[in-house]
């Protein structure tokens, strides 16, 4: 008997699961607490005066830790510093028909939010639109506690 | 309001992947054979070494390994774990044990159950031999072999075992 | 300091999917044929170093049992990054530097990205608080990108498929290439989008794939070779992972590589990009300075095949072997990890 590698290999079905849970430290922990119970939006303000949403907790410039006392209410709308319509939704995605992937700059903030718009047609999505946020109807913690985004009218 | 809800300190964020996962030749012909009940090995064509299972190259001298060998389903435990702890998705009850098995014949062992065997006598030196599921079950799966049992031969000595640790250099 | 040179490198052909062969079993012959062809055995090999992605291989400890395919007993000498091979190369190059014992080092990488959908494995690359517990797929993300250069006016979409028709066209003369052709760009535009402004040819192939590349120094390297590929300059750097915070038009990290290993400013005949998305080619080229006469992935860059893991590693290798034959005296060769060019690598590559 031969071994070679002339036959094709037996394939099987596998799947990996991580039950991952994570400490969000104070920073994080406060912009989800503020989510889900009162559906605020929290940014940080950095010693170059800039403010970052979501919050960090390092000073970018300074490398000094920041404070839940550095943290200041932002947004709760925004708008769409850039974006894509995703025609197929991926497993696991906040949005499962077509719809649009989007940098957020919620107002009083200087950085960008990562989230899904649900605009219902491409059409709708311009660089620059105005959206709002749509709360998920149970808050656990967590950036789900976000449903999506939604156009402002 | 929910504001009496404790302040959130952790998330939850599990992560799943799916894989169609293909294992290669050396293993797709260990287990196209166990298939058919039979256990393959391959020898190194430079120490002679057999390796179950099967891989195209050898780990001592990364030589292309092709002659394949078909191995008897008994062996020699020659170490072994008690599991004593209760884990998620657990089908044994505790205690129950597993050993690296090389089975006669082979340089390279295999992991196993070892069963009909009270965990108290469990030991190196075992001679044990596979007990097969119901031929009608067999897949391409190792757990063809439900499990493997004592075979009441006497023991390989201790010194022995080691001795050929050493020699196999890759038990 | 010591001279350290690229002196051979091999590859397995691009494929859609390998349909024999687990990651051992494609390593092993690459590697053999790589040290066959330098006249040396595995024992000359001082230092060995691998980079994979367990995620992707789908088992934990997935570079162990490639070590497996060396012929690594008694125990050799190695080391391993947990992602794109080209850190891999980086790591073995700064222990040439410094330690005098180490003339010979192996590298290698290995991905099958076939067994699992990496547009969505790569979320994993993500913040695990804010962003993968959404699973914004890789893909997406590089459209955001894309977006942001049209929004700025500084390319169109009629840019990226001519990027991609250049991959593909240069692909051509490539035999170990997945994909390749002369497709019309206007023709490629009319395909739907998969995440607008990006469709299919924007994006890079399922690849199964691996290769490696063998470092010596000094005299050895000459030994070895006719006409080492030396390394003159070697950089990487890293932006911030949070696509929010970031420029996305630029990439800071690349440009600050690229200066620091002395590849801005210097004539580059080639230069092989590790751009997984064609706008991040556009990208790459105005932050690394390629010049107009610099002929940009010869090989067919991402196009030709994108064993990822392995992917950034083939274009060292692929600028190597061309300054190694006598095609080109100096190219650069760059690779990245992380999602829209968040880590870049930068090295120049010089014949005598």
């Amino acid at each position: 008997m031969q071994l070679n590698d002339h036959g094709e290999s037996l394939c099987g079905q596998h799947v990996l699961q991580y039950p991952y849970r994570r400490a969000t430290g104070p920073i994080l922990g406060r912009f989800f607490t503020e989510i889900r119970d009162n559906g605020r939006f929290l940014g940080i303000k950095t010693s170059s005066g800039s403010v970052l949403c979501p919050p960090v907790e390092v000073d970018p410039d300074t490398l000094e830790d920041l404070s839940v006392d550095d943290l200041q209410e932002v947004g709760p709308a925004g708008c769409v510093t850039s974006w894509t319509w995703l025609s197929e939704p991926r497993p696991g995605n906040p949005v499962q028909r077509p719809f649009a992937w989007a940098l957020i700059k919620l107002d009083g903030a200087d950085s960008a939010l990562l989230h899904a718009v649900d605009a219902g047609s491409e059409s709708v999505m311009r660089t620059g639109m105005r959206v709002i946020p749509r709360f998920a109807d149970e808050r656990n913690g967590g950036i789900r506690d976000i449903a999506c985004f939604v156009p402002e009218d | 309001m929910a504001e009496t809800r404790k302040p959130v300190t952790t998330i939850k964020t599990p992560v799943a992947i799916h894989y169609n996962y293909s294992i290669g030749a050396g293993q797709s012909a260990f287990m196209r054979a166990i298939r058919e009940g039979r256990i393959l090995g391959v020898r190194c064509p430079d120490t002679g070494k057999v390796y179950v299972p099967p891989r195209l190259t050898s780990v001592e001298t990364a030589s292309p390994m092709t002659e394949l060998v078909e191995l008897p389903d008994r062996g020699v435990v020659y170490t072994y774990c008690i599991v004593n702890i209760k884990f998620y998705d657990q089908v044994l009850d505790i205690p129950y044990a597993y050993g690296y098995i090389v089975l006669d014949g082979a340089d390279s062992a295999i992991m196993h159950l070892i069963q009909e065997c009270p965990v108290e006598e469990m030991r190196p030196g075992m001679r044990v031999k596979a007990v097969w599921k119901d031929p009608k079950e067999w897949t391409e799966s190792l757990e063809n072999i439900r499990y493997f049992k004592p075979t009441g031969e006497p023991d390989l000595p201790i010194e022995q075992i080691m001795n050929e640790i050493r020699k196999k250099s890759y038990a | 300091m010591r001279e350290v040179a690229i002196v051979a490198f091999g590859q397995t052909p691009n494929r859609r999917k390998e349909l024999h062969r687990n990651d051992a079993e494609m390593v092993a012959p690459v590697v053999a044929e790589l040290l066959k062809g330098a006249g040396l055995s595995r024992r000359d090999v001082d230092f060995t170093c691998s980079g994979s992605s367990d995620f992707l291989a789908g088992y934990s400890f997935s570079w162990v049992m490639a070590i497996d395919a060396l012929g690594a007993w008694p125990p050799i000498q190695e080391s391993h990054v947990e992602g794109e091979a080209a850190w891999a190369l980086y790591e073995a190059w700064v222990k040439m530097l410094f330690m005098d014992e180490i003339e010979v080092a192996l590298v290698y990488g290995f991905g099958r990205q076939s067994m699992t959908s990496p547009r969505d494995v790569m979320v994993l690359m993500n913040d695990p608080y804010l962003e993968t517990p959404l699973w914004p797929d890789a893909i997406s993300q590089a459209a955001l990108q894309a977006r942001a250069l049209l929004d700025a006016g500084l390319c169109t979409e009629r840019d990226f498929a001519e990027i991609a028709v250049r991959n593909l066209r240069h692909a051509e003369g490539n035999p170990l290439a997945q994909l390749s052709g002369r497709p019309d760009p206007d023709e490629l535009l009319k395909a739907p989008t998969i995440a607008s402004p990006l469709r299919k040819h924007d994006c890079p192939p399922i690849t199964d794939g691996a290769c490696a590349v063998l470092l010596a120094a000094g005299d050895r390297a000459r030994a070895l070779c006719r006409r080492p590929a030396w390394i003159r300059g070697l950089a990487h750097r890293i932006d911030v992972q949070a696509l929010g915070r970031r420029d996305l038009t630029h990439s800071v990290s690349a440009r600050l590589a690229a200066e620091a290993a002395g590849a801005i400013g210097t004539p580059i005949d080639i230069a092989e990009l590790h751009a997984p998305f064609t706008p991040q080619d556009w990208i790459l080229q105005r932050e690394l300075g390629i010049a107009k006469r610099t002929i940009v992935n010869p090989s067919g860059g991402i196009h030709q095949g994108n064993p990822m893991m392995a992917t950034g590693l083939v274009r060292f290798g692929e600028v190597a072997a061309r300054i190694i034959r006598g095609e080109a005296d100096r190219g650069v060769a760059h690779a990245t990890q992380g999602p829209c060019l968040q880590q870049n690598m930068v090295c120049v590559l010089e014949a005598e």
